[in-house]
């Protein structure tokens, strides 16, 4: 009898086969990847102390002590550094997606999503939906704190919004690029670690808290093609002038163009991983 | 028996692992396996014999570096999506979220596996009760004990039923009790008809499950048969001595050779001889002459084979080739 109950069993099991899990199946296993990552969340709130306390440490701290000597006053900087800084807080939380996937992935809990029918994209791409959530908190605590300052951005309502959004997608295109540095390296503080040697010399030589016009001639060029130069000109120009300006465009496809490069890398490096 | 209606039919299958030149470690040395669908079958060997290795390309876990394998006819390396969706694995150790709940655990595998959340909750109420969760099911997996995560283990492999179960060494480092409660556990699923291939360090353990056994040792299968066949190998129970006079081990073990019927394996640097015994009356003919050739000993006794005596009777060599593979691999 349990020869024939396994008979059949294989028989239905092998009509339902399936040759790869659709754009449906795919969505769906990233949504419930996210689910898994935000439960994680609630449950280690210690998730949200960078994006919490480093927008409101960093805004003030900057404002106040560069504020008189590059702009003649706070709130005269408040424009530069509040857009600055909210570059600059996105790419550190994208540095901690990775760190944390790094950290995720030697539990045992990757090697049953390894073996099971599922798209190989959702396993990462469901944690790095979910840390859109901190990417939120940060940019949101960032302009709060600049409003409370008495920063008053020229875009208005929309012009904040359509910023604010722009960078949360920046910061999740880009945590693509940590991702992938999560499913090489060979730890979590090797993600880290290289996190930083990538991310100090991004934001400082840009155009984040100093024009780079004060700048020599060749770390003028540097700052100029600098992404993060970028994204903070589009966000400029978004929030502080409202307008949708050709750098806006370019920040966008930037963005679309690293994670066209390293979402494919990052999938296929963790689908090799032991 | 076509190859197409074997459950896992894998031919010289070879994993390497380090970079290429003198630290690359063999860890599978070209195994074969035909498992037929319904049936328990074991893998038995010493921690990095190559058991998890050979476990783990065919759940398409690892590439396959040589050979082939297939399951129920379907190609392992060229279509890996459809073999997992035949294969359910529970790992060696478990591989469940720490952070989520037994039930939030359950919803989640189901999810993934294309059940409606409605339908992935009653699955994990259905399968927490199934294993005797359901009172642990709000609690998150770190305070689970290692028996109660294994079951989970075994419970989320069953999420898809998927018609063959691979079990990587379900009892290793449990207690005694949670041991004999796994075992009852898999029974059942025997019962329901699924193939399981099972790796362990046991050999009561592949005795008391599975119809046949593969003995694995440093990457290559040294034997297979039921576990009947590989005791009347082995004996069904050794009788080890120690010899007063460690010179005459060897003539001592061309008398005993005489009277047993069975070559004993030998361990002259400390006079001593274990001697397999189809039957263990046979032990007094061994020691009566023994004495009347006046060959004394120190110590008699007689023991049922463990796996050491397995290996020593099929290998030739204890089992201490060890963690050398597993070091390699990390």
């Amino acid at each position: 009898m349990s020869a024939l109950t396994a008979e059949r069993s294989i028989a239905t099991a092998k009509q339902r086969l399936t040759a790869r899990p659709t754009l449906r199946d795919t969505t769906s296993q990233t949504i419930t990847m996210a689910w898994r990552a935000l439960k994680k969340m609630q449950r280690n709130p210690e998730q949200f102390f960078d994006v919490i306390i480093q927008p409101l440490l960093f805004t003030a701290m900057f404002a106040y002590i560069f504020g008189g000597a590059i702009a003649g006053g706070v709130t005269a900087y408040l424009p530069t550094i509040i857009t600055g800084v909210l570059a600059q807080t996105s790419l550190t939380a994208c540095m901690a997606t990775g760190t944390q996937m790094r950290e995720d992935m030697e539990k045992g809990v990757f090697d049953r999503f390894r073996s099971l029918p599922i798209s190989r994209i959702a396993p990462l791409a469901g944690p790095m939906l979910a840390d859109v959530l901190r990417y939120g908190i940060a940019a949101t605590l960032t302009l709060l704190t600049g409003f409370v300052m008495g920063y008053r951005p020229g875009g208005g309502v929309i012009g904040v919004v359509a910023g604010w959004l722009l960078v949360v997608f920046a910061g999740w295109s880009l945590s693509w690029i940590f991702a992938w540095l999560g499913t090489i390296a060979r730890s979590a503080q090797a993600v880290q670690g290289i996190g930083m040697m990538i991310m100090f010399p991004l934001t400082f030589l840009s155009n984040a808290f100093v024009s780079q016009r004060t700048m020599p001639g060749w770390l003028e060029h540097f700052v100029n093609v600098n992404p993060v130069t970028l994204v903070i000109n589009a966000i400029r120009d978004l929030i502080n002038q409202g307008q949708l300006t050709a750098n806006v465009v370019w920040a966008l496809l930037g963005c679309v163009i690293v994670v066209a490069i390293f979402a494919p890398l990052a999938v296929r490096s963790y689908s090799k991983k032991i | 028996m076509s190859t197409s209606d074997l459950a896992v039919d894998a031919a010289g299958l070879v994993k390497r692992f380090g970079r290429h030149g003198s630290d690359t470690v063999t860890a599978v040395a070209g195994v074969d396996l035909a498992i037929k669908p319904g049936e328990v079958f074991g893998v038995l060997g010493p921690n990095g014999a190559g058991k998890t290795t050979t476990l783990s390309m065919l759940a398409t876990l690892l590439p396959i570096d040589g050979g082939r394998a297939s399951i129920f006819g379907v190609d392992v390396a060229s279509a890996p999506h459809q073999i997992r969706q035949l294969v359910g694995v529970t790992g060696q150790y478990a591989s469940v979220d720490e952070n989520l709940t037994g039930a939030e655990n359950l919803w989640l595998f189901a999810r993934l596996h294309g059940r409606s959340s409605r339908q992935a909750r009653a699955l994990a109420d259905d399968l927490l009760d199934r294993f005797g969760l359901t009172e642990a099911a709000g609690k998150q997996i770190k305070n689970y004990s290692g028996g109660m995560r294994r079951r989970l283990d075994l419970g989320a492999s069953l999420i898809s039923s998927p018609p063959l179960i691979f079990l990587d060494e379900p009892t290793t480092g449990l207690d005694p009790r949670t041991r004999s409660q796994m075992w009852e556990t898999i029974r059942e699923l025997v019962a329901n008809g699924s193939t399981i291939l099972l790796t362990t360090q046991y050999l009561d353990e592949a005795d008391q499950l599975a119809d046949r056994i593969a003995v694995i040792d440093r990457g290559l299968k040294v034997a297979e048969g039921t576990p009947e066949e590989l005791k009347t190998g082995v004996g069904e129970s050794t009788l080890q001595l120690r010899l007063t006079d460690k010179s005459l081990v060897e003539d001592a073990a061309v008398l005993v050779k005489q009277i047993a019927g069975t070559a004993p394996v030998l361990t002259p640097e400390a006079g001593g001889l274990n001697v397999p015994l189809p039957d263990a009356n046979k032990a007094a003919d061994v020691l009566i002459a023994l004495r009347e050739a006046n060959l004394s000993i120190t110590s008699a006794a007689v023991q049922q084979p463990t796996l050491d005596e397995v290996f020593l009777a099929l290998t030739g060599h204890a089992t201490e080739s060890a963690d050398q593979n597993e070091e390699a691999r990390r």
